[in-house]
């Protein structure tokens, strides 16, 4: 079994925390990833953008250790997906379902994501987390009484109670008031100084362009674009993607 | 500057199942006739039994239809291991062909076992041991039908279908060992049963015959039912589900 | 330190415990299900033909299976809500410790449930259970285990189709024979004063179920959840 989480790169120096290499996934007959490739150092940040049913869910399901590849591969740190228990330890993921039991509050449910994670202090990790999401008073609420918007910052406290080397994040601004999408801003703009690796899905492109280090449009399970940031223009890109978007869906 | 990536390993095309060809096949016409030749023979040929009468006839039919359910269900626990282990599709065809064509035969056991037991014992239903078995194989096989019905997802419906066939088939002896030791506390009617050993050189002919053929007109079956699995599954292919 | 896989179970079953505790709906029914019935059957036999006493062997076996499949059901249910299983399947522990977490709390659930219903049989059935408590204890201890290894990974795969509330029953129900049947007769054996080591042999029949299904399930598991 893994040591304690530590905030080390798992990857040797120079090579890629997230890289995949043809990376597909069929279901019956049907590629809903197909032939995906791609390249993230310690720290930078992927804003993935498509139009539904591009495949960027399974993309980031793939990743998270989740579903298992139908073909390429993917490494997380340096170990081959699916790599098992190494692998789910630093990796985070936050998705359109809350992954939250209704009936134990919110505390109750990042602890226990702590404890199978292996956090020491586990309930203190929790708190912490809570009160970085800015929702630590309704700690001791069941969670099915709370607000979409607030489960929603519960969810991400539980994915990233045990700071996670790779941060997975499927639309996580969706149903995030100003507050909310503020405290979640500042715990990922944190675990990247930290060098935690994000991809973070998004339909907001102005908010995933302010955040990311590089940016990528996938249509039809694959990646039709992909480049750094600081290289491109943010008008005319949005204009290109809109254009894509409204033809190609 | 854009970077477009492209893939430089292509993931290799999903092997679809190509459609069979249409025609007889040679099992079937094989099968056919020593099936017919059997019965005929058992019919017009062999001694009538001495205490049973006519209803002995069912004799052939029977266990021979036992043999066959125990030896389908047999290949779905083989193919369904298989099926776990290589994770080839076609493997789970087979355990659906073998299930389907299985639970037939089973059907068949059961009901030529009542039809046996009405004019030999008096009632149309004995907790006969074997026939309890065979009973249970009936559930089992259910199970599996209705669990493949309710799952439309194909990985899904085969990885779940190969675990129930590989634990049904682990569950066999256990009925049995139950039914054995159930019936050995609770005696019940003596099932006077012609014993195979002593049977006259005749009617062990007919016997065997009857095994033969029903073997072949399982593999048969199990062929021509398989070739609708790959042809369904190719013509899903093409429509892209 | 990550948890081990016996941790990392405890910790499942902890949680389950928890939620079930919070909620009880599902502990209520399966024990308000098992007073109804043992109160139906006394009523459906004729009790000057049958004595309470022969009869509750077989009411309690049949009572603990049903009662069972209603827990059983909700084992799973309650992780495809919000899709809180791929919280667990993202955890870094191994899949048979959600395998073995969910059975333990099973098990507790269903004991739980037949701690209830023997002292109703007893009340109800006018069977005297005598010095013999432990020993039926430890017979339904191990048939338990052997319902709820069955249960638990049928319930893991039932919960994913259109029919669950039908197929986990269906498909539990003959694998439930080779227990019920056996701890039947062990029961009947105890409770008629016989010596203990008359339903021996029904015991090792249950041991051996236990060991090859425990082992069988656990090792199925990981492919009722893999995709």
């Amino acid at each position: 079994m893994t040591g304690a989480v530590e905030r080390v790169s798992v990857a040797s120096a120079g090579e890629p925390e997230v890289e995949a290499r043809g990376l597909t996934r069929t279901f019956g007959g049907r590629r809903a990833v197909d032939g995906v490739d791609l390249s993230l150092a310690a720290g930078d940040c992927l804003a993935l953008f498509g139009p539904n049913g591009a495949g960027k869910t399974t993309l980031l399901r793939m990743l998270a250790g989740l579903l298992k590849p139908s073909a390429g591969t993917a490494r997380i740190g340096g170990v081959t997906l699916p790599g098992g228990e190494e692998v789910r330890a630093v990796v985070g993921l936050i998705s359109h379902a809350s992954m939250l039991y209704g009936a134990l509050t919110a505390r109750e449910n990042v602890e226990f994501a702590a404890r199978l994670h292996g956090v020491r202090d586990a309930r203190r990790a929790a708190l912490g987390m809570l009160e970085r999401m800015r929702v630590l008073d309704r700690a001791d609420t069941p969670v099915r009484s709370l607000s979409r918007g607030l489960q929603q910052r519960v969810s991400i406290a539980r994915a990233m109670v045990h700071s996670p080397r790779v941060v997975l994040l499927d639309e996580p601004f969706s149903g995030l008031d100003a507050a909310g999408a503020a405290a979640l801003t500042n715990a990922l703009v944190e675990l990247r100084t930290h060098g935690a690796t994000l991809v973070l899905v998004t339909h907001n492109l102005g908010e995933g362009l302010e955040m990311a280090s590089h940016a990528a449009v996938m249509q039809a399970g694959r990646f039709v674009r992909f480049e750094r940031c600081d290289e491109l223009d943010a008008a005319a890109y949005a204009a290109t993607y809109r254009e894509l978007v409204t033809r190609g869906s | 500057m854009t970077t477009q990536f492209t893939s430089d390993v292509r993931a290799p095309a999903v092997a679809s199942p190509q459609r069979t060809r249409s025609g007889i096949s040679w099992w079937f016409i094989v099968a056919v006739i020593a099936v017919a030749a059997t019965y005929i023979r058992a019919i017009y040929f062999t001694p009538l039994e001495a205490i049973q009468g006519p209803a002995q006839k069912i004799y052939y039919v029977h266990p021979t239809s036992a043999w066959v359910a125990f030896l389908a269900f047999g290949i779905v626990a083989l193919a369904s291991i298989g099926y776990l282990w290589l994770k080839d599709l076609k493997l789970d065809r087979v355990a659906e062909s073998a299930a389907e064509v299985g639970v037939v035969f089973t059907s068949v056991t059961l009901v030529t076992g009542s039809l046996w037991g009405k004019p030999i014992w008096g009632t149309w239903w004995t907790w006969d041991a074997r026939l309890t078995l065979t009973l249970f194989l009936w559930f089992i096989y259910v199970g599996y039908l209705v669990l493949r019905g309710a799952i439309e997802d194909r990985e899904m419906r085969a990885r779940y279908s190969a675990v129930l066939g590989i634990l049904g088939a682990l569950l066999i002896p256990f009925i049995h060992l139950s039914v054995y030791l159930f019936r050995t506390l609770h005696p019940m009617p003596i099932i006077g049963k012609p014993s195979k050993p002593s049977l006259p050189n005749d009617m062990l002919e007919t016997f065997l015959m009857a095994f033969f053929s029903f073997t072949v007109l399982y593999v048969a079956l199990l062929r021509a039912r398989y070739r609708l699995a790959t042809d369904r599954a190719a013509l899903e292919a093409e429509e892209g589900r | 330190m990550v948890p081990s896989t016996l941790g990392a179970a405890l910790l499942i079953a902890r949680k389950d415990l928890a939620i079930e505790f919070r909620t009880r709906t599902a502990f209520f029914s399966a024990a308000v299900f098992a007073l109804l019935a043992i109160v139906i059957f006394f009523f459906a036999w004729d009790p000057t033909a049958v004595a309470g006493m022969d009869l509750a062997p077989g009411v309690l076996w049949v009572i603990f299976t049903f009662a069972g499949l209603l827990g059983l059901n909700r084992s799973f249910s309650l992780e495809l809500a919000d899709r809180a299983i791929d919280g667990l399947l993202g955890a870094p522990v191994r899949r048979e410790a959600i395998y073995l977490g969910k059975a333990l709390a099973n098990v507790v659930f269903v004991g739980a449930v037949e701690a209830i219903s023997i002292p109703a049989v007893a009340l109800f059935y006018n069977t005297p259970f005598g010095g013999r408590w432990l020993a039926i204890a430890g017979v339904a201890l191990l048939a338990t285990i052997g319902l709820v290894a069955v249960g638990t990974l049928f319930s893991a795969m039932a919960v994913n189709t259109r029919l669950s509330e039908l197929l986990l029953p269906m498909l539990s129900l003959p694998f439930f024979v080779p227990i019920v049947m056996p701890a039947a007769q062990a029961t009947a054996r105890l409770l008629s004063g016989r010596p203990v080591v008359e339903a021996a042999n029904w015991l090792k029949i249950l041991l051996a179920f236990d060991l090859v299904f425990v082992a069988a399930c656990m090792m199925a598991f990981p492919f009722t959840v893999e995709e």
